[in-house]
């Protein structure tokens, strides 16, 4: 028999010999997206998976798992399964992304005119 | 004599809390799979807390720290229902239990949230979240495996017929039911025990699950008396084991 330091082992009888049974399909539960929201108004944040057999579950494992510690106002869950999306072969699909700075507001080297505008004001 | 009537009500809440804290907490890293087992272990440690916050108030009416009342006593001088003492078995007992025990608890602090005793109906208030999402875990587990396969509803009927006359001992009444609800304090375990049954019937109903017949009721009574089965000794001893061996260590 194991003995354990956690009583609860010991007390269980459990042969030294024993064989852990391999895992069948429905050991396993589908999985949940789990998206999290601080704030009311707030965006939902993707936070991460449950296993869970159906939605009810799912919020209360997503509670669980993403809301025990820190502030939550709602939590959201859908099924993997519904998620759609692209293919990581498609990544470079957004390959050339980076360098077309123009789209972002940091592109636009304005400063320089900015400051001029300000100090023309001033005099 | 109201302090009296007072400390009755709050050793039992609290002792009833923090068995069922521990027997849940057992569970912890052995739970059927690792979202409720992490699940599961969260509301052991609520109703730990929430067991804590009525040892203090029994502090501020005189008794003695927390700790020491929670962790220095023998099984005879707790005032726990005998359910919340039995062995965890099966997973389908422990949920039943959960089932049964968190929603007798709801309701009594339910009733609590407007007791005349305001410290008492403080925490109520602060607890009714918490005790919200154990009841809505609770019922989710036993709707959804109530009705499921035939070998998780036979569980589930046995768990039921197992746990059910020692439920009803969760209502066993004390000296002080009429002095407490002459004075607003509690409205008495015959009032909270007719909710109770009002609640969990259409739960079960719903779970295609059948309360047995009425003729067979025996209530378990004893616990509140400090009169428990055998393995009530067994768990304050481990549960207390660490604390014991130095009760004046700083954690």
């Amino acid at each position: 028999m194991i003995k354990s330091l956690d009583p609860r082992i010991t007390r269980e009888n459990i042969s030294e010999n024993n064989t852990i049974d391999p895992l069948t399909p429905m050991d396993n539960w589908e999985t949940y997206e789990v998206f999290h929201q601080k704030k009311r108004g707030d965006q939902h944040m993707h936070v991460g998976i449950v296993h869970a057999p159906n939605p009810e579950m799912a919020l209360l494992f997503g509670k669980d798992q993403y809301g025990r510690r820190g502030i939550t106002a709602n939590i959201w869950v859908v099924k993997t399964a519904n998620v759609f999306c692209t293919e990581y072969e498609d990544q470079d699909m957004f390959e050339t992304t980076p360098e077309k700075q123009y789209r972002e507001a940091g592109g636009y080297k304005v400063m320089d005119k900015i400051n001029k505008y300000k100090k023309a004001q001033k005099a | 004599m109201k302090t009296e009537a007072i400390k009755e009500l709050l050793y039992k809440m609290a002792d009833d809390l923090l068995i069922i804290g521990h027997r849940n907490s057992e569970w912890t890293g052995l739970g059927p799979i690792l979202e409720e087992d992490i699940a599961f272990s969260s509301m052991a440690q609520d109703k730990i807390g929430q067991s804590q916050a009525l040892f203090q108030l029994l502090h501020e009416l005189g008794e003695q720290e927390p700790d020491t009342v929670a962790f220095m006593r023998n099984a005879n001088q707790f005032h726990n229902a005998q359910f919340l003492e039995l062995p965890n078995g099966d997973y389908d007992f422990s949920l039943m239990r959960h089932f049964l025990y968190d929603v007798a608890d709801q309701l009594r602090f339910e009733m609590l949230a407007n007791s005349s005793y305001e410290p008492l109906a403080k925490v109520a208030r602060k607890v009714k979240g918490e005790l919200k999402y154990h009841v809505f875990h609770a019922n989710t587990w036993i709707t959804k495996l109530g009705a499921a396969t035939e070998e998780s509803h036979v569980r589930m009927q046995t768990a039921l017929n197992d746990s059910w006359n020692y439920a009803l001992g969760l209502f066993e009444e004390g000296p002080f039911e009429k002095q407490l609800a002459e004075e607003g304090i509690f409205e008495g375990e015959a009032a909270l025990q007719k909710r109770w049954l009002e609640t969990i019937t259409p739960v079960l109903d719903k779970a295609t699950l059948t309360i047995p017949a009425a003729s067979t009721w025996e209530p378990k009574l004893g616990g509140r008396n400090c009169f428990h089965t055998e393995h009530l000794q067994p768990l304050v001893e481990e549960m207390s084991e660490v604390f014991r061996v130095d009760p004046s260590a700083e954690w």
